[in-house]
């Protein structure tokens, strides 16, 4: 990683070398890499820190305040760490007529953290989130980005001993 | 009584899509000029199927030769589903990603075209590796491929990049803010070249309207709104799910029949019929045709197909929070009428659910919706102005109950009580943030 009063732009690395993969699919001249690269530092570094942004622009040959402007208007980006593991839940009608509520609550209980926050063994973060777009299997939760289909109260426990065991 | 076209035969895998008749429809295409399968999609008066409803074949047509405009032509996809209510393109790509490969490299053989970009919402994690999984199946498979290039591009979370021309913003690198229009996609679009950007189901149903004909396919259905539609229901609903109906069938056998009706022994209130963005149908306005006509006719529309489903648990201020909050944090801010009108909508429904308001507050919400309205570059903060300007029409009764009786009706017992909203969570708002300031 490129770090601060470093005068060269990282050139190589394994960043470096995918975002060059990723800018092949799109013509030569056009900013179109920019989402891609910055999911898939994400996904590399948990979260999109500003040495991680200058990385990216690095590779990217824009600035990093580019990237930063383009991070935070998309709502998966994240500009300051979050935990281990992720759980979304969809609160948007579909789901909160049938008990997202709920679902948040017992997350909240079985977590000891506000949707918002991580616990505070830093492994779960927990969120509520517009619609998931499973409206018809509600309610939908997003455990690490893969959906977890009609979810109830009940369920929310086994689900979070899953992410914390192993300690 | 469903009639699968575009989710028959489901399978993910190239080998059964082959089997039961899988991309002979693009070798049909491929045997006729692009003009002549253009003129057989405007034969099947095919409507788009992500709400706007804009005739399929007409939309190819308008993508210039490259004699009269010698640049790339490319073909988006919109896979950004993010209208709370549909997830039929979730099922679409999940169930058959072939049928939709096939739509893509069809559509590309009309319209004169090498690139396809998919935009897919971010989230859709399930359906994207399917859809990979698929392509990857035809890496070697040139005979199928032909010189066209696919190339899946995920979002990353923001529901505006389902507008076309937000949605070309983003794909091109920056924020997901719509353009003024025209230019026209078709002329001006992705990297200022013709670009046609359609719907995934669209897409879907290319295939089998070349195989059984323009003609036949305009069979299906009723006048204005042909073919069949993949609907998806939702909300207080014994049986949610997709399904693909015969356009122009009744909503009361969509939600009953296929949905199963209103579980928990209780009442139907309302329906939405086409997604967040619809207009409210009360429990005495479903028998009516689920198509284009028909619901024009209630001033609403089919939308994205989100059909949810509310019973009488719903407090219909709430709804309108719900909604409200939805379209604040999605609205990206570009247009001031948006910007500032979602907030205070919201800011107005609170107050009449905390009891704060009178009289006066529910002119002044009609009020802000009315100055919206068709005052922005896209149809977002439209959207929440006229289902909250819907609310107030369809149910006046209970939103002046809130202000006589100084507060909800329901006493806390709504389905929808106390529901957080993203927009609280997130942290990205000032501390102590007070829309009472506002409102």
């Amino acid at each position: 990683m490129t770090g601060v009063g470093s005068t060269e732009p990282a050139k190589s690395g394994a960043l470096y070398d995918e975002i060059q993969a990723i800018r092949a699919l799109y013509p030569e001249d056009s900013e179109s890499a920019v989402l891609p690269a910055l999911r898939l530092a994400q996904r590399e570094h948990g979260w999109l820190s500003p040495d991680v942004l200058r990385d990216v622009a690095d590779a990217l040959e824009t600035t990093p305040a580019y990237c930063k402007s383009i991070a935070s208007f998309y709502d998966q980006l994240h500009l300051a760490p979050i935990g281990e593991h992720l759980v979304e839940v969809c609160t948007n009608v579909s789901c909160a007529v049938v008990g997202a509520q709920q679902v948040v609550e017992a997350f909240e209980s079985e977590l000891g953290c506000h949707a918002g926050e991580t616990s505070e063994d830093g492994k779960v973060t927990l969120r509520t989130v517009e619609c998931l777009g499973g409206c018809g299997w509600a309610t939908i939760v997003a455990v690490d980005h893969h959906y977890r289909t009609h979810v109830k109260a009940g369920d929310v426990p086994a689900i979070v001993q899953e992410l914390t065991n192993g300690d | 009584m469903a009639t699968e076209i575009v989710l028959k035969d489901a399978t993910t895998k190239l080998a059964e899509y082959e089997a039961t008749g899988g991309y002979t429809a693009l070798v049909k295409a491929r045997a006729m000029t692009p003009a002549e399968v253009t003129d057989e999609l405007i034969t099947s008066e095919l409507r788009g199927r992500g709400g706007a409803f804009f005739a399929t074949g007409r939309k190819w047509s308008f993508v210039p030769s490259k004699d009269q405009l010698p640049k790339p032509h490319y073909l988006v996809v919109n896979a950004d589903e993010s209208e709370p209510g549909s997830f039929k393109d979730n099922e679409i790509l999940s169930r058959v990603p072939h049928r939709f490969i096939e739509g893509c490299l069809i559509t590309a053989h009309a319209i004169d075209c090498q690139n396809v970009f998919v935009y897919i919402r971010g989230e859709y994690s399930g359906p994207y590796e399917i859809l990979v999984g698929a392509l990857e199946e035809l890496r070697k498979r040139t005979d199928i491929r032909g010189n066209v290039t696919i190339v899946v591009h995920r979002g990353a979370g923001d529901y505006i990049c389902g507008e076309e021309t937000a949605l070309i913003e983003s794909l091109e690198g920056k924020r997901g803010q719509p353009r003024s229009k025209p230019p026209f996609p078709a002329i001006s679009g992705l990297y200022a070249s013709p670009t046609v950007v359609n719907n995934v189901e669209t897409i879907a149903t290319v295939p089998p309207i070349i195989e059984m004909g323009g003609a036949e396919y305009a069979k299906i259905g009723v006048e204005n709104t042909r073919g069949t539609r993949v609907v998806s229901v939702s909300g207080n609903v014994v049986n949610g799910g997709n399904y693909e109906i015969v356009c122009g069938m009744s909503m009361r056998e969509i939600i009953y029949d296929l949905g199963g009706g209103i579980p928990d022994g209780r009442e139907l209130k309302a329906v939405v019929p086409g997604g967040s963005s619809t207009v409210i149908l009360t429990k005495d306005e479903i028998d009516v045709g689920y198509d284009f006509d028909s619901l024009a006719q209630l001033r609403t529309s089919m939308g994205s197909a989100g059909i949810i489903v509310l019973d009488d648990r719903c407090c219909i201020v709430q709804l309108g929070i719900r909604f409200s909050e939805f379209y604040e944090h999605e609205s990206c801010g570009k247009c001031t009428p948006c910007r500032e009108g979602t907030r205070w909508l919201t800011a107005i429904l609170r107050k009449l659910e905390d009891g704060r308001a009178s009289q006066q507050d529910l002119d002044l919400l009609l009020d802000v919706c009315d100055r919206i309205n068709g005052k922005c570059l896209c149809p977002l903060g439209d959207s929440d102005a006229i289902i909250v300007a819907s609310y107030v029409a369809k149910f006046r009764d209970e939103f002046v109950a809130h202000i006589e009786q100084g507060g909800c009706p329901f006493g806390g017992t709504s389905s929808l009580d106390h529901v957080l909203a993203p927009i609280e969570m997130h942290g990205n708002l000032p501390e102590g943030k007070s829309l009472e300031v506002l409102a």
